[in-house]
């Protein structure tokens, strides 16, 4: 471990080399574009050899001698802003890139298969090799700017990936309001880099935690702030969460990778890495966690109502999201990197197990076809779904482990993670600042939990229990259930590593009063350890009791939310029962199926105004008040015409030589 | 070296003067591309041969001596820290806007890349020239060639495009030659020893301070011609139409070398020889910046013809080098210097991209495409390129030059204020609105206009003229020390300078001398009012 610089540069370099090699040659040689099977090994290659590499640092990880550091070279330097391509590997960033090389080789080797048979295949596979060299900035780098790049290039990644189908206008309008959105975010985010400039002098993590002092005055919760804001738009939190929805656009395996399990948390490591700053600031943690759990419990009831299977899981993965932040807010930084790690797991696992329904519908719309059918019907519709566990038995397993995972069932991952966000939020109630909102918000959370259980089950019940409803609600695909078929085993395989990690994954933090009720140590929390030097956690005061109470309550309210899904729905009656809900919640039913229109308050009170006001202000000042005034002077200046006259003589060689002639005068006269 | 210098300014008029012997239309334009070409690595060893470390003096100076009896006007050229990659980025420019026109240039070859190649010198002899009286020389000589580029190879509207241009520029030029020579004067009497000179050297040397009241006019006369070449708002509605009507060749020299002009002027006159001036006027400045970055921005959006939206996109970039200059500190002007070069390379880029597309559609509406990524995909790739560098995409170079200018006027203390920064920060948001749409309109979706069913991917010669300057742009966005190294010295050094020339002014201002508008301007408490304190103690 003497020079590390050489196997980081290779973490982060292969991934580039990667979208390098197949970029490059897919660009300029047709013939190279077919060679799938080697364009693949290489994506592949590029993302498992540096999670492997990641391993054995994370294995010789020696917690007493601190973080790794290597510097590959210096980037910036003038005007005394100094920084490089630098990166350390700590507690916090060997877990996140654990998680960004691990889940993305099964993610990447899962769309081997899924995306074989597309044209774009060579680029699809550069992009995401892309992507993961600028996640792993992100979450490696040791300064803040180098973060920002990998910031910025994961929402480059996110764009050409959303809309990689770019024929169809509305995948490249659904790329372009995403970065737009992240753009609005990345804003705030550069405000509060110069601020840490201004106070510190340095972008360098390890300066600015050490110097939190030389904040002064509310600077610390302006920087606190406006990060969050930044945070906001590239975790998909209210009030700029709606591009994540749409980023659905995007083929599946990235939604996996970048809209469920990586990009999407680099909000909550942003937070996580700063949070010895956030903990200065109380009144942005009570922000974060408003935030937080209003995001959650707004895009689970959003979620309740969507019939697009990709739909339900990004909302889902929105409110998820929500409950990491209210976690940060919470000051329970790393249970908001716990639920980051399961969450990755169970939501990459929902995510691949959608594609490979979506694949499976695909397929039977293309025999369809073969068969001479004119047949043409939404192969992301859970309406024309059910049924599917007879065809696909493996997606299915795996689709209710996750699903079990998600909803907060012991001990499978989701629900330590969630349980503990739950926990530290009510703690939070007894610890001073505005201890009565984080009640509020427990309950808020709480309802959301029970949201989850409830939206995924109507998920995973209408699309893989009952009647296949194709054959019956389409007209020309009588009997297409002969074409349904479970996925091959380059799509299988990652799903069942996933569900396995769904089902253990929680167990790397497993809380501590379990141990300390039969008189243990209290110490089989591994990752709260683990995170301890790094993570500026809010201790739990909670009394053992009450741990026990809350736990099992979170287990009563997932039990619940299971209970009545399957009362509701376990009989292959979703078109009932959701006209069922519909009557009773009646407007605010609407509501929410309309997804609260904020799309239609963001389109109609910022975007067509501003593109108005430009248009037929501006412009039209430009033209007319500017250039009218400009053209006034012309008109007195009489002399231009005479000028005409002479260019339309034409003979311009005359003229330079005229040009050289004068030039040669002047500058002898001036030499000699 | 000094030779070299002088061989690198003045080649690409021998290719001019071999077109009294060479008439064909190919030879023509293999003689222009060679003497380019010829002249891009001539000038190579001048980079790699600059004393970095000293790049406040100027270097490879060539001197003459002066011609009028007692004027000190004289033929002086040389390189410093802040001409360097200015220089270098024109000759780079040069083989690559002959080869944009190789096959879209039919009319009058010879005297089409005539024009081309004197542009070169005289761009070259405005960036080399240190006796302000020759600046303004090659200056005005950049001008006539671009003049009738426009006026001849123009498009439909070309003669009210070069009216305009015409008019724009002569205001601005006869501004500065009047504030020139008075200012000729005034330090040729520092001197002692002439009774003018322009040699740039004592002009913005420490031996040499103006007194408050004509330091104002001087500044304010430079100023405005400088502005107008930059454009800032409101003086930019030139731009739009020189750009729309000129030949791709002549847009890429107008906005990769030509809009330089004038930024390059303010940090070359404006701030080492009117400090007190230049610090006072600073908040107006940055206030006219901020505007143009986000009207500029704003006015892009909705602009229909491609070739229109870059130039907008023009005055809102160049909005950002403005502001960094008026910062005042080492970040901002050194964003502002790197900011130039990135604009001539992603704008230049642009322009050779909407050439490329008008050379097979022969339109530049954006509604006229749509759907093209899919017939040109390398084609898709150099322009989507482009457009990350335009729009600040971190690991491209335009993120470094915004992120140094915008950090640098954050902590202005000149501008003591956030709001300029933060402002302008929004343009980095309209800058992604206003380009991603625009890419999206024209390469993605589907193929609506059966024209576009035939478009051919680019060939060679065009990948060739591209594959350069993506280099740049990938190279500066990762390794932008490799180039801010050059001007750091010479920015530190004159910033230091400035600031002790401006202290020593104030010191040395008789407060009963001077008008009481330049005194309230200044801050300085007037004669009567000192009194008045007097006498209260």
């Amino acid at each position: 471990m003497e020079s590390p610089t050489a196997l980081v540069s290779l973490i982060i370099g292969l991934p580039l080399l990667g979208f390098l090699i197949n970029g490059l040659l897919g660009l300029s040689f047709r013939g190279y574009r077919n060679k799938k099977n080697l364009i693949g090994t290489i994506a592949n290659l590029a993302v498992f050899v540096p999670f492997l590499i990641t391993v054995y640092f994370f294995v010789n990880f020696n917690a007493g001698s601190g973080a790794i550091h290597a510097k590959l070279f210096t980037w910036i330097d003038t005007g005394g802003l100094t920084v490089d391509f630098a990166y350390q590997l700590d507690q916090l960033s060997l877990i996140m890139g654990l998680v960004v090389t691990g889940v993305g080789s099964l993610i990447h080797f899962y769309a081997i298969g899924y995306i074989y048979d597309d044209e774009g295949f060579w680029k699809f596979f550069a992009y995401m090799n892309l992507f993961i060299f600028a996640m792993l900035n992100l979450v490696l780098a040791d300064n803040l700017l180098l973060l920002f790049l990998g910031w910025e290039g994961v929402g480059l990644c996110s764009y050409l990936l959303i809309g990689y189908w770019y024929t169809d206008m509305m995948k490249s309008d659904a790329a372009k309001k995403a970065f737009l959105y992240n753009r609005v975010g990345d804003f705030a985010f550069l405000v509060a880099i110069f601020i840490i400039f201004q106070a510190v002098g340095s972008l360098n993590f390890d300066v600015i935690l050490a110097n939190l002092d030389a904040f002064t005055g509310d600077a610390v919760f302006w920087v606190a702030f406006l990060m969050f804001i930044g945070a906001t738009g590239k975790s998909a939190q209210i009030p700029l969460f709606v591009w994540l929805p749409d980023a659905m656009a995007g083929p599946t395996p990235v939604s996996a990778l970048i809209h469920a399990a990586t990009m999407v948390t680099s909000g909550i490591y942003l937070i996580t890495r700063m949070s010895s700053m956030y903990v200065m600031s109380p009144e942005v943690m009570m922000i974060i966690a408003v935030i937080g759990a209003l995001t959650a419990i707004v895009a689970a009831t959003i979620a309740i109502t969507q019939y697009d299977i990709k739909a339900v899981l990004a909302y889902s993965t929105v409110s998820q999201l929500g409950f990491m932040f209210l976690a940060l807010g919470a000051g329970a930084y790393t249970a908001a990197l716990f639920h980051v790690i399961t969450h990755a797991f169970f939501k990459a696992c929902l995510f691949l197990g959608s594609g490979s329904v979506i694949h499976a519908m695909h397929h039977v719309e293309h025999k369809l076809h073969d068969k001479g059918k004119d047949v043409h019907f939404d192969p992301q519709d859970i309406r024309y779904m059910g049924g599917l566990r007879k065809y696909m038995p493996s997606t299915y397993k795996t689709f209710l482990i996750a699903t079990i995972a998600i909803a907060g069932i012991p001990p499978l991952a989701g629900f330590f993670s969630k349980d503990e966000i739950l926990m530290h939020t009510m703690n939070m109630g007894f610890e001073g600042y505005a201890g009565a909102m984080y009640f509020i918000l427990w309950g808020v959370a709480t309802i959301t939990a029970f949201l989850t259980a409830f939206y995924m089950f109507r998920l995973t019940l209408t699309t893989f229990h009952g009647r296949f409803k194709l054959p019956e609600k389409v007209k020309g695909a009588e009997d297409s259930e002969q074409y349904l078929h479970e996925s091959p085993a380059t799509m299988t395989i990652p799903l069942w590593a996933l569900a396995g990690l769904s089902v253990v994954g929680g167990f790397i933090g497993i809380p501590n009063f379990i141990s300390k009720t039969f008189g243990g140590e209290g110490a089989i929390n591994w990752l709260g350890a683990w995170m301890s030097p790094i993570a500026a956690d809010i201790p739990l005061t909670l009394s053992i009791p009450a741990e026990w109470g809350l736990m099992v309550l979170a287990t009563l309210v997932a039990v619940a939310g299971i209970y009545y899904s399957f009362r509701m729905y376990g009989n292959d009656n979703q078109a009932e029962s959701d006209a069922k809900l519909a009557e009773r919640f009646g407007g605010l039913y609407q509501v929410w199926k309309e997804k609260y229109s904020l799309d239609e308050l963001y389109e109609g009170a910022v975007v067509h105004p501003t593109v108005r006001f430009s248009d037929r202000v501006l412009a039209v000042f430009d033209m007319k008040i500017i250039d009218g005034t400009v053209n006034a002077i012309a008109g007195i200046v009489r002399l231009t015409g005479s000028l005409l006259r002479y260019i339309q003589t034409g003979v311009t060689s005359n003229y330079a030589l005229f040009l050289i002639l004068g030039v040669i005068l002047v500058l002898s006269l001036l030499l000699f | 070296m000094e030779y070299l210098l002088n061989i690198t300014i003045y080649l690409p008029l021998l290719g001019v003067v071999a077109f009294l012997f060479i008439r064909g239309d190919e030879a023509v334009k293999w003689v222009s591309l060679a003497v380019t070409t010829i002249t891009f690595f001539l000038s190579l060893p001048l980079l790699f041969n600059f004393d970095v470390a000293n790049s406040a003096i100027p270097q490879y100076v060539t001197e003459g001596t002066p011609i009028f009896l007692g004027m000190d006007i004289k033929y002086l050229v040389g390189l410093d820290g802040l001409s360097m990659l200015l220089f270098m980025l024109t000759t780079l420019f040069g083989p690559i806007v002959i080869l944009a026109s190789w096959s879209s240039i039919k009319k009058s070859l010879i005297g089409y890349y005539s024009m081309l190649l004197i542009l070169q010198t005289a761009s070259l002899g405005v960036f080399a020239s240190l006796d302000l009286v020759v600046f303004y020389v090659f200056f005005e000589l950049g001008l006539i060639p671009m003049y009738f580029l426009i006026g001849i190879w123009g498009g439909s509207d070309k003669i009210r495009a070069t009216i305009k241009f015409f008019i724009y520029t002569l205001v601005g030029s006869l501004l500065m030659l009047i504030a020139l020579i008075y200012l000729g004067y005034n330090a040729g009497a520092a001197t002692g020893v002439y009774d003018f000179t322009s040699d740039w050297r004592f002009i913005s040397g420490p031996d040499y301070t103006i007194g408050l009241v004509e330091q104002t006019w001087l500044f304010l006369a430079f100023a405005l011609a400088f502005c107008i070449k930059v454009p800032l708002f409101p003086f930019h509605t030139w731009l739009p139409y020189a750009h729309t009507e000129a030949p791709t060749a002549g847009s890429v020299v107008l906005a990769a070398i030509m809009l330089k002009l004038g930024t390059y002027g303010l940090v070359r006159v404006c701030l080492p020889v009117f400090p007190n001036a230049f610090m006072e006027f600073a908040p107006l400045m940055a206030v006219l910046a901020v505007i143009g970055i986000i009207y500029g921005a704003l006015v892009a959006m909705v602009q229909k013809d491609v070739k229109k939206l870059v130039a907008y996109s023009s005055v809102s970039h160049l909005g950002f080098v403005v502001l960094g200059i008026f910062a005042f500190n080492t970040m901002a002007v050194q964003g502002a210097i790197i900011q130039m070069i990135n604009h001539g390379l992603s704008t230049g880029a642009l322009f050779l991209i909407v050439g490329m597309i008008y050379d097979r559609r022969h339109t530049r509406m954006i509604s006229d495409f749509g759907g093209i990524a899919k017939k040109m995909p390398v084609f898709a790739v150099m322009f989507m390129i482009a457009t990350l560098a335009s729009i600040g995409l971190p690991g491209l170079n335009g993120f470094i030059g915004e992120f140094l200018i915008l950090n640098g006027a954050f902590i202005s203390e000149l501008y003591a204020n956030h709001a300029y920064a933060v402002i302008s920060a929004i343009g980095v948001i309209l800058a992604a609105a206003y380009m991603l749409w625009m890419y999206q309109r024209v390469m993605f979706g589907p193929i609506t206009k059966k024209e576009n069913e035939s478009l051919i991917d680019l060939n060679g010669r065009e990948i060739a003229l591209l594959v350069p300057l993506v280099i740049f742009m990938v190279w500066i966005g990762i390794r932008p020390v490799d180039f801010t190294k050059y001007s750091e010295e010479w920015v530190n050094s004159f910033i230091t300078m400035s600031e002790e020339k401006s202290v020593a002014v104030i010191e040395n201002t008789d407060p009963g001398e001077i008008p009481n508008w330049t005194a309230r301007l200044y801050g300085i408490e007037s004669g009567e009012q000192n009194n008045l304190l007097a006498q209260q103690d």
